[in-house]
């Protein structure tokens, strides 16, 4: 029997696969394809102290192994999400995170302070690194000052598992790293998705209403694999892998450069169920290579 | 018949296939039973092997023959996707998710409903979900009229397959099938009042359509084909504005009555 479980501090997986934000509804979505229970963790999607609209269609354009979104953080904000969709989602039995997100400082402690009230919410997912949002988002994400300001605020009235997702849009990921890990953070998710830009030649026009947007899918994967591998070896706390993950092997490659646990985006909207792919083909390549504990991957890379 | 079945991944067989220049009937079976589809529900395709189409490719279902478990998706060759599902050869395999969407919402039958005039306008590719409508409706006691509209012949498919469930009119912009010009301006509009429209096609055509449904206070349902990623919710790209502000197009559309949206 392999042990599939992980431990991001005191937050306790069964297995290191989690569910990315914004790809993965509020888990709802994706009950008639699998058990959420085969997984480690979901985390729903972005959500906001006040309701937003998001951004204008078209807010998606696909690109080569990829896409490039610009939904902008269309939710009904953080009360709503207390009222009408914790009690629907709360008695999923796996860890369901909330993925917070802000235009100012004030903004994610409050929604952070009102989430913890929730006693089936065990973690929040900051997310400082939304390149689709005009105010705040990705600015927190990519200054070491004000990163470090948010996270030390909401550090300050958050007691449960604080995970803080970096962005990739920046020159030197280790030092934004280093700088959450400061102030508290208790792990590190990364990479959110890439600045990116897509055109219609014949139209000659931008494919997104926003002209930019964030790309994701598998077209990211050694971007995020060689950022998770330099965050790894910076930092003490546990690093979250995903940028690209859309099977098995994909998985275990996030592992062995440094991920306790890893999260799947993307790929759902393929394969609805290929979290629990992963899940099921990360327990057979322990056995295959003869692991007692998944955790055993963990920054497991060979490199002499 | 209103609720909506689980959404399944399922494995298809292409076992037919009728090709055009531009489009193609492609007849789907599958070894496991279909579930219950409805009329303007829609299947997200796989497009196997492919950098360039890694996302599902929306589909409205043409045809469903449960008791085969056989089902039918008509495709326009616009781009890489279609293109390379159109090209399949037969007995090859093709992933689906679905039932996925909303529906036409069907009138009760003939005998209660008292409704006469049942037009259904399809531009293009847009025919592609009224031939399940029109076959629905027939089974209610209609006798609908689908109204359809091209470029030019080419593109009026399967009138066949629409003979057997109602009567046939057609525009095309060139003439070389039925009425020239635009399917708006098709002489049984002006020669009857419909009780009930049902419309999918490029969207300035449904505009247009809708904005006669509207002059003529005619019931009027369109079905949207917004890009989409996901195609079951979890993504919110496929978006429409409507009165309660953004919805996603995948599941409370494709269909919407025209009132609920801001056009
Ligand atoms: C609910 C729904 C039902 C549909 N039903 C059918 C159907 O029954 N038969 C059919 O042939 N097509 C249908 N479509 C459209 C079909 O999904 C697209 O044509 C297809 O995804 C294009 O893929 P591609 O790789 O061939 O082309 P792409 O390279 O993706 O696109 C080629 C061109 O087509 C345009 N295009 C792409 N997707 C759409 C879209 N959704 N609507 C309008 N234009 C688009 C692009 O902007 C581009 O100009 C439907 C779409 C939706 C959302
Ligand atoms: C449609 C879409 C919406 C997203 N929304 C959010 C969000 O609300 N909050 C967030 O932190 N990340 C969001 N992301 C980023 C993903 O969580 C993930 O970081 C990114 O897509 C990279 O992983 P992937 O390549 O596996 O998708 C979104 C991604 C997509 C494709
Ligand atoms: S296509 Fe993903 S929510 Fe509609």
């Amino acid at each position: 029997m392999v042990d599939l479980s992980v431990q991001l501090k005191a937050l306790r997986l069964k297995n290191p696969v989690m569910t990315a934000s914004g790809t993965f509804g509020y888990g709802e979505e994706y009950l008639d394809f699998m058990d959420l229970s085969r997984i480690g963790g979901i985390i729903v999607k972005g959500t906001t102290i006040r309701s937003r609209e998001g951004n204008d269609y078209p807010r998606m354009a696909e690109t080569a192994s990829g896409m490039l979104n610009a939904v902008g953080l269309q939710n009904k904000g953080v009360d709503y999400f207390v009222k009408n969709i914790y009690p629907r989602i709360c008695d999923f039995d796996t860890n369901v995170l909330v993925n917070v997100s802000g235009s100012t400082v004030e903004d994610y402690v409050q929604a952070a302070e009102i989430i913890q009230e929730l006693d089936k919410i065990p973690g929040i997912e900051l997310n400082v690194s939304c390149p689709n949002v005009k105010a705040g988002g990705m600015a927190f994400g990519v200054s070491a000052k004000a990163l470090c300001q948010v996270v030390k605020e909401v550090r300050a009235v958050y007691k449960k598992h604080l995970m803080l997702k970096l962005s990739p849009n920046v020159t030197d990921i280790t030092e934004l790293a280093k700088t959450a890990e400061d102030q508290g953070a208790d792990s590190l998710s990364l990479i959110n998705t890439l600045l990116g830009m897509s055109i219609d030649a014949e139209k000659q026009r931008p494919k997104l209403s926003t002209i930019t947007g964030g790309l994701s899918g598998p077209c990211v994967k050694p971007v995020a694999l060689r950022m998770v591998w330099q965050t790894y070896k910076a930092v003490k706390i546990p690093v979250v892998g995903m940028g690209g993950i859309s099977n098995t092997a994909d998985a275990i490659e996030f592992m062995l450069a440094g991920a306790s646990a890893i999260q799947v985006g993307t790929a759902n909207f393929i394969d609805p169920a290929v979290s629990v792919t992963i899940a099921e083909g990360i327990e057979d390549y322990c056995q295959r290579h003869g692991l007692k504990s998944a955790q055993e991957l963990t920054g497991a890379l060979k490199i002499d | 018949m209103s609720s909506i079945a689980n959404k399944q991944v399922l494995d298809f067989i292409l076992y037919e296939k009728e090709e055009w220049p531009n489009s193609a009937l492609m007849k789907f079976k599958t070894t496991e039973s279909l579930p219950e589809i409805l009329p303007g529900q829609f299947v997200q395709v796989k497009v196997e092997d492919s950098p360039q189409t890694y996302l599902r490719r929306p589909l409205s279902v043409n045809y469903i023959d449960r008791e085969n478990s056989c089902l039918w998706l008509l495709v326009q060759k616009v781009g890489p996707g279609t293109r390379k599902l159109a090209a399949l050869a037969l007995n090859s395999k093709v992933n689906m998710i679905l039932p996925l969407g909303n529906f036409f919402s069907l009138p009760e039958p003939k005998k209660e409903s008292g409704l006469q005039n049942i037009v259904l306008i399809g531009g293009g590719i847009g025919t592609a979900p009224l031939l399940l409508l029109g076959k629905s409706l027939h089974e209610l006691g209609y006798l609908p009229h689908f109204l359809l509209g091209g470029r030019s012949a080419a593109d009026i498919l399967q009138v066949e397959q629409f003979r057997v469930y109602g009567k046939v009119f057609i525009t095309t912009q060139d003439g070389t099938l039925g009425e020239q010009g635009l399917v708006t301006e098709h002489s049984i509009l002006k020669e009857m009042q419909p009780d009930r429209i049902y419309c999918c096609g490029p969207k300035p055509m449904m505009q247009a359509v809708a904005s006669l449904a509207k002059k003529r206070n005619c019931w009027c349902e369109v079905s949207l084909e917004n890009l989409m990623a996901c195609g079951f919710g979890a993504c919110l790209c496929c978006v429409e504005k409507t009165d309660k502000g953004h919805v996603c197009t995948c599941t409370e559309g494709p269909v919407f009555n025209i009132n609920q949206l801001l056009w």
